[in-house]
């Protein structure tokens, strides 16, 4: 049985979550269009179906805490609050971007917002967030860390290292596995023995729990719990949250090893859709609102997109630069 | 002054930085109760306890991987890595996060972070225990690698490396910790991070080495002297940055060069120091540049057939009468 809404959050943070989903949306299939017009270049994973978990997940940290992703990462940086035409221009390359060019898709960075990276190695993310989390609790610090990462990340030697070592230091570390089922063109099944993922965290004893990662509310719900746990106890927890990318790997991937009625499938549970109509039918919002905002989404991301067309490149001589302190 | 090991310079330039910075811990495999595979970390569990000592599991990757996001959290890690072939478990974190994250994330983080590595070669632990990879760290912008050849030296050079801001790579050889100097015993007394030093001046040839093949090349300097050769012995300290400053200007002065490697001759730092060397000073050297390298060979571990595969003051001593013959 599902909450009500109004259970759970008030009426202005549940549309900001439908606010924060919109915009993600919106922002990755304007980023599919300026690939195919040539702005955008290099490898671009896009996050467009997986909005409730970086939306619900973000709702349930502290401002304070630590986010580190991998590389499907635009979405995840703009909920967390990283400008969405800084992060666009650093998809164009340009000297405005968050990095100033020299990330990319798959580094964003922002710790002005505790935003500790995008990480294109599979599993990079893992120790990093544990050295994070040590480093918080070696300071004293009252937050955690929460380290996104996919279904494929789990075979590395960094999933089982860190996981091992958070539950041995005692380290505030929430890992957050999005499985959408696929690493490129692998299903989980032919990549894990154990494809329940959540499953696997038994032999470092660090509770786990699965969620529907279509879910914004039960993933916002789930993270909340788990962060305080995290807190409290100042040891790891873990989350799967089951989500399904629209689009294939990256725009190089079609996607063919996925049927046709599976695609359908999850369509039909789109999270913004979905939330949409509970929105309305638990009075929260009326199709104008919702209308309004997501009017207001497209015109943040258009203003994005003509930022980053219109930032300057980056001088040649910014080669040298932001190597060594 | 006073005089201790090489080991006890790197111990206590480490005790001297953790009194000074709390922000300063030790991370490794056996470093704490256990006091480090090489007793470098000895009395420091005692002296600074449990939170700033701290025993890893054997992951080594995943030791970089925590000190690289401890060091983006505010703290300066000092990480061991038992040996530098374990280093190659860790290529990961050392490669593709540590040297990239300041220039990839365009210079928002900085990583106040030092590893520590005991390697090279001549105690007979066979191929996977004996190899010398400084090359392998040099090629990588983003990063500095250190390699102290004297007890000052690694006591000055190891507390620079904790106190810069960049991401130090910090070899030390196996063969020199019991090696004994001159230690200055002024806490603040440091070596800057991209200076080679003349550790003994000459007129006739220049040898580059660094770490032990300095020490060797300061014996067969000795040697040569009795018979009227005077060698200038550079060593370099700090492989990247490397001091080309300093190495061209003695081969200015000389004339001639021998480069010396510990490692394996093929794409050895040895070949970019000669490369520098011909592009810059091509006119004025009197002879052609000469290299003593390591075998292209993994080591074997016999004694007898071990040796031949690491220079040895003889092939330096051949090398530099070669030089000063003209004779190739």
């Amino acid at each position: 049985m599902e909450a009500r809404l109004r259970t759970v959050l008030p009426d202005q943070e549940l549309l900001r979550l439908y606010e924060q989903m919109f915009v993600s949306r919106e922002f990755e299939e304007r980023c599919a269009e300026q690939y195919t017009k040539g702005h955008i270049t290099g490898f671009l994973h896009l996050y467009s179906g997986q909005e409730a978990v970086a939306v619900g997940a973000t709702a349930g940290l502290h401002r304070d805490d630590y986010i580190l992703s991998a590389y499907r990462e635009h979405a995840q940086a703009i909920v967390r609050g990283a400008e969405p035409r800084r992060v666009m221009a650093e998809l164009f390359g340009k000297a405005t971007g968050i990095c100033k060019g020299k990330g990319g898709s798959m580094h964003l960075f922002d710790p002005s917002i505790n935003f500790m990276g995008g990480y294109a190695i599979v599993g990079g993310q893992f120790p990093i967030s544990v050295g994070l989390a040590f480093a918080a609790s070696y300071r004293g610090e009252d937050r955690i860390a929460a380290c996104f990462f996919g279904d494929g990340a789990v075979n590395q030697g960094t999933f089982h290292e860190s996981l091992n070592w958070a539950q041995l230091w005692q380290l505030p570390v929430l890992f957050i596995c999005e499985n959408n089922f696929y690493g490129i063109g692998t299903e989980v099944h032919r990549s894990s023995a154990l494809a329940s993922i959540h499953k696997r965290t038994c032999g470092y004893d660090i509770p786990s729990e699965k969620v529907d990662g279509m879910d914004v509310i039960a993933v916002y719900r789930a993270v909340k719990y788990a962060a305080e746990k995290v807190r409290e106890s100042g040891r790891p927890y873990f989350i799967e949250a089951t989500t399904y990318r629209f689009r294939g790997h990256s725009m190089a991937d079609p996607a063919k090893y996925r049927s046709a009625a599976e695609n359908e499938m999850w369509k039909a549970r789109d999270p913004l859709p979905n939330y949409a109509k509970r929105l309305i039918e638990e009075d929260i919002a009326t199709r104008e609102t919702l209308d309004a905002i997501e009017a207001r989404c497209r015109k943040t991301v258009d203003e994005a997109v003509k930022f980053a067309e219109e930032s300057p490149w980056p001088e040649d001589s910014a080669v040298w630069e932001d190597i060594y302190v | 002054m006073s005089e201790m090991t090489y080991r006890d310079a790197l111990n206590l330039a480490l005790k001297e930085e953790m009194r000074r910075d709390a922000s300063v811990f030790v991370l490794g495999e056996d470093v704490a109760l256990y006091e480090g595979s090489f007793k470098v970390t000895r009395g420091l569990l005692a002296e600074f306890g449990e939170e700033r000592v701290k025993d890893t599991p054997i992951s080594e990757n995943t030791i970089i991987g925590v000190s690289v996001g401890a060091a983006m959290g505010g703290l300066r890690p000092v990480a061991e890595l038992m040996t530098v072939n374990f280093a190659l478990l860790a290529m990961d974190q050392i490669i593709n996060h540590m040297a990239k994250i300041r220039s990839m994330f365009g210079g928002q983080a900085f990583l106040p972070m030092t590893i520590r590595m005991p390697g090279g070669g001549g105690s007979q632990l066979g191929a996977q225990h004996s190899q010398s990879l400084e090359t392998y760290f040099m090629h990588c912008p983003g990063m500095y690698v250190l390699y102290p050849a004297t007890p000052a030296d690694a006591k000055g050079l190891l507390k620079s490396a904790i106190r810069n801001n960049n991401p130090v790579i910090f070899l030390e050889h196996e063969l020199l910790y019991n090696s004994k100097g001159e230690v200055p015993e002024d806490p603040e007394y440091s070596i800057p991070i991209g200076k080679a030093d003349v550790k003994r001046p000459g007129e006739d040839v220049t040898i580059v080495a660094y770490a032990r093949m300095t020490i060797l090349a300061l014996e067969t300097a000795e040697e040569l002297a009795k018979d009227g050769i005077s060698c200038e012995v550079l060593d370099l300290r700090s492989l990247a940055p490397l001091d080309e400053a300093a190495i061209l200007a003695s081969v200015r002065k000389t004339g001639r060069a021998v480069v010396i490697e510990e490692c394996w001759r093929t794409c050895g730092l040895g070949g970019e120091i000669t490369s520098r060397i011909y592009e810059n000073c091509f006119d004025i050297l009197k002879a052609p540049v000469k290299r003593v390298s390591g075998l292209d060979v993994p080591m074997p571990y016999s004694r007898k057939i071990e040796k031949i595969c690491i220079p040895q003051p003889e092939d330096i001593r051949r090398a530099v009468m070669d030089v000063m013959s003209g004779e190739y």
